[in-house]
């Protein structure tokens, strides 16, 4: 797990700031992450501990097989209600006297600008670069099946939410677990509760926050030279602290106009760069399923790729974790379940359509070197990983990939990436802080109390060096999921509950489109 | 059967000459119902946090009441004192397309709306909400200068 991510990204930057300060901060730059490394390693080890005698993570079976075992028992829901979803998100079913409250299409926009981001740029590019094309064909599998995760976390979300007298909503998995496990009459519903809000707390530190910053951090300087990380931290800090804490809105607001935008963009830029190669989709998508199940040469053969595609799609789309949960929770309705379709199109939008594009160019713009003789992937010296043009690996290598295609690419990559790490940050200060109430109660103290604490995190991330961030990163959020799927396991009776009552009054006709 | 008008407040001067007009019209016809009309400005398209999306439902509630207070209130007594049959709602989404709706659903004859004073760049560039009533709306429109 380490090493994976330790020959990525910012390897190759260099140092240009004074030597003397230089010196200075980086020792304190040393200290924070010596300091963290040591505080989080065996939490870290405990998550990502692989099968006895393999490689292979247990986690990401985890999180494979319970995407399996939902899209199973609710019949391929995501194929199914596909239609139905995309009609839901139009608003065709919103009643139009609700116009004013939060629509299906607001609470999926906002779910997907915490997801949407440097998973898809920086994630794909270190799944790519280290378990080669075929890692693409997984992670689109794990996509279309995380669906059915998503869409059982975000049904029960929005059924066990708490509604307060002024008006407010509160929702997530710690509600469900607690409510859903008394309704069922099983015990330890609370504790498991508590368990996955302190899971949630340090994902929001960590996947949310810290690598957020930490790679933010790392792309400025590659415009502006190497710096201390802390300087960052504190910039990143404060401008976070004034949106949560001191409630200027307009910079969230700014934020969350931009961030789609650069979605777009992303998105545009992708195609653009696909269809002047037009004539190369077919070898790459053969490259693809080739790679699937041979492996192509890289490091661990098949089954390296399909580690690496499985657990990018997790880290991207994050169903099964129960952030998400969280996000959708807010929306207006009277179906529960409606919620649950509509959150089911967030992992096809973020894994099979962006990480998918991201893939593509990376293998469509030639980074990665093919030897000549076997059509196999050549690895870097230390065998870890396929062997790049530049020697790339992480954002630089998606950022190379563009740039092949649209030379001005990579400054329009770096804002986009500051901005996504920004509106991801905001959107996992707001998570964290509702595990947090629901470990400590609501009020104005406890909430500030928070709230700094994810402030300092934000320095702490951007000081820390890569490879300690991103694995506590993925070890917080994975260990939520461990709660939450243990839970789901319980509760997805009560989701085909619903689904049942909600397809038999859809075929009837008493569910019908409201004409606008 | 009396006749329906709805007039199309916004809370500027403007609204207050639709007002003015629509008193008139009324009292000319004679058996004549006014439907006074706030639309605050609403897209579910926006982008939102998550923290907006939470206090939703409570926002929506005071920017119903705040318009009320303020705009709707005050036109439903204005018309009163002088002895028309008044009533007055508060609706969010798109100023246009949300007055045509309320005219089609509650069979009005005529949409009363005072010509926009807004003259921002983005007006200019898509129109305004009087402009997109008059090319789209089911019923007659009469746009007070």
């Amino acid at each position: 797990m380490t090493s994976y991510f330790k020959t990525a990204a910012f390897a190759a930057l260099s140092t240009v700031a004074s030597p003397a300060f230089a010196q200075e901060a980086m020792s304190l730059d040393q200290r924070v992450n010596e300091a963290f490394a040591s505080a989080t390693g065996p939490f870290v080890s405990l998550i990502f501990a692989p099968f006895p005698g393999t490689s292979f993570p247990w986690i990401v079976m985890w999180l494979v097989i319970a995407a399996t075992i939902f899209t199973l028992y609710f019949g391929f829901v995501q194929f199914r209600f596909f239609g139905h979803s995309i009609g839901l998100v139009k608003g065709d079913y919103s009643d139009p006297n609700d116009a004013g409250e939060v629509s299906h299409f607001q609470a999926l926009a906002t779910a997907l600008s915490g997801t949407v981001g440097l998973g898809n740029i920086a994630g794909v590019a270190v799944a790519v670069g280290i378990g080669g094309p075929g890692a693409t064909f997984w992670m689109i599998l794990a996509g279309l099946l995380g669906m059915a995760s998503k869409f059982t976390e975000c049904t029960l979300g929005v059924k066990y939410r708490n509604e307060y007298p002024d008006g407010t909503v509160s929702g997530g998995p710690m509600y469900y677990i607690s409510k859903g496990f008394d309704e069922l009459g099983l015990p330890g519903g609370k504790i498991l509760a508590i368990l996955f809000s302190v899971f949630c707390i340090l994902g929001a530190l960590g996947g949310g926050n810290m690598f957020q910053a930490n790679q933010a951090h790392a792309q400025i300087t590659q415009i502006t030279g190497e710096y201390p990380g802390w300087i960052t931290g504190i910039i990143f800090a404060a401008v976070v602290f004034a949106v949560i804490v001191g409630g200027i809105k307009s910079i969230a607001k700014v934020t969350e106009k931009v961030v789609p935008f650069m979605g777009i963009m992303y998105v545009g830029a992708a195609l653009v760069i696909l269809l002047v190669n037009f004539d190369m989709i077919g070898w790459a998508f053969g490259q693809i399923f080739a790679g699937a199940f041979t492996g192509l040469g890289v490091a661990g053969g098949f089954v390296g790729a399909l580690i690496q595609g499985f657990k990018r799609a997790a880290f991207s789309n994050e169903a099964g974790v129960g952030s998400a949960a969280i996000a959708h929770s807010a929306v207006k309705t009277k179906e529960p379940i409606t919620e649950g379709f509509v959150s089911l199109l967030e992992p096809l939008i973020d894994t099979v359509v962006i990480c998918t594009m991201t893939a593509l160019v990376i293998i469509i713009s030639q980074q990665l070197i093919v030897d000549e003789a076997t059509g196999n992937y050549m690895l870097n010296e230390a065998g870890s990983a396929i062997a790049t043009v530049d020697g790339n690996s992480g954002v630089a290598l998606t950022s190379a990939a563009f740039a092949s295609g649209i030379s001005w690419f990579p400054f329009v990559l770096a804002i986009a990436v500051v901005l996504f790490a920004f509106s991801t940050m905001i959107s996992w200060s707001y998570y964290g802080l509702k595990a947090w109430t629901y470990l400590f109660g609501e009020g104005k103290t406890t909430e500030l109390v928070f709230k700094i604490i994810f402030c300092v995190f934000i320095v702490i991330g951007a000081a820390a060096s890569l490879g300690p961030v991103i694995d506590f990163s993925d070890a917080a959020i994975f260990a939520m999921a461990v709660v939450n799927i243990f839970c789901l396991y319980f509760l997805m009776k009560l989701v085909k509950k619903e689904l049942t009552s909600y397809s038999e009054r859809l075929a009837s006709g008493e569910i019908k489109k409201f004409t606008h | 059967m009396s006749t329906k008008l709805v007039i199309g407040l916004d809370g500027q001067s403007s609204g207050e000459r639709a007002l003015e007009f629509g008193a008139q019209l009324a009292e000319q016809i004679g058996s004549c119902e006014l439907l006074v009309v706030y639309v605050i400005e609403w897209s579910p398209y926006s982008f939102q946090t998550a923290e907006e999306n939470a206090q939703r439902h409570k926002r929506r509630e005071e920017e119903i009441s705040t318009a009320r207070e303020r705009v709707v209130d005050p036109a439903i007594a204005q018309l009163e004192k002088q002895g028309l049959s008044v009533t007055g709602m508060v609706r969010h989404g798109d100023v246009a397309d949300t007055l045509n709706a309320v005219a089609k659903a509650d069979g009005a004859a005529q949409i009363v709306i005072a010509r926009s004073t807004d003259k921002s760049l983005s007006k200019r560039i898509f129109g305004s909400s009087t402009a997109t009533l008059v090319m789209e709306a089911s019923v007659p429109v009469t746009v007070v200068s």
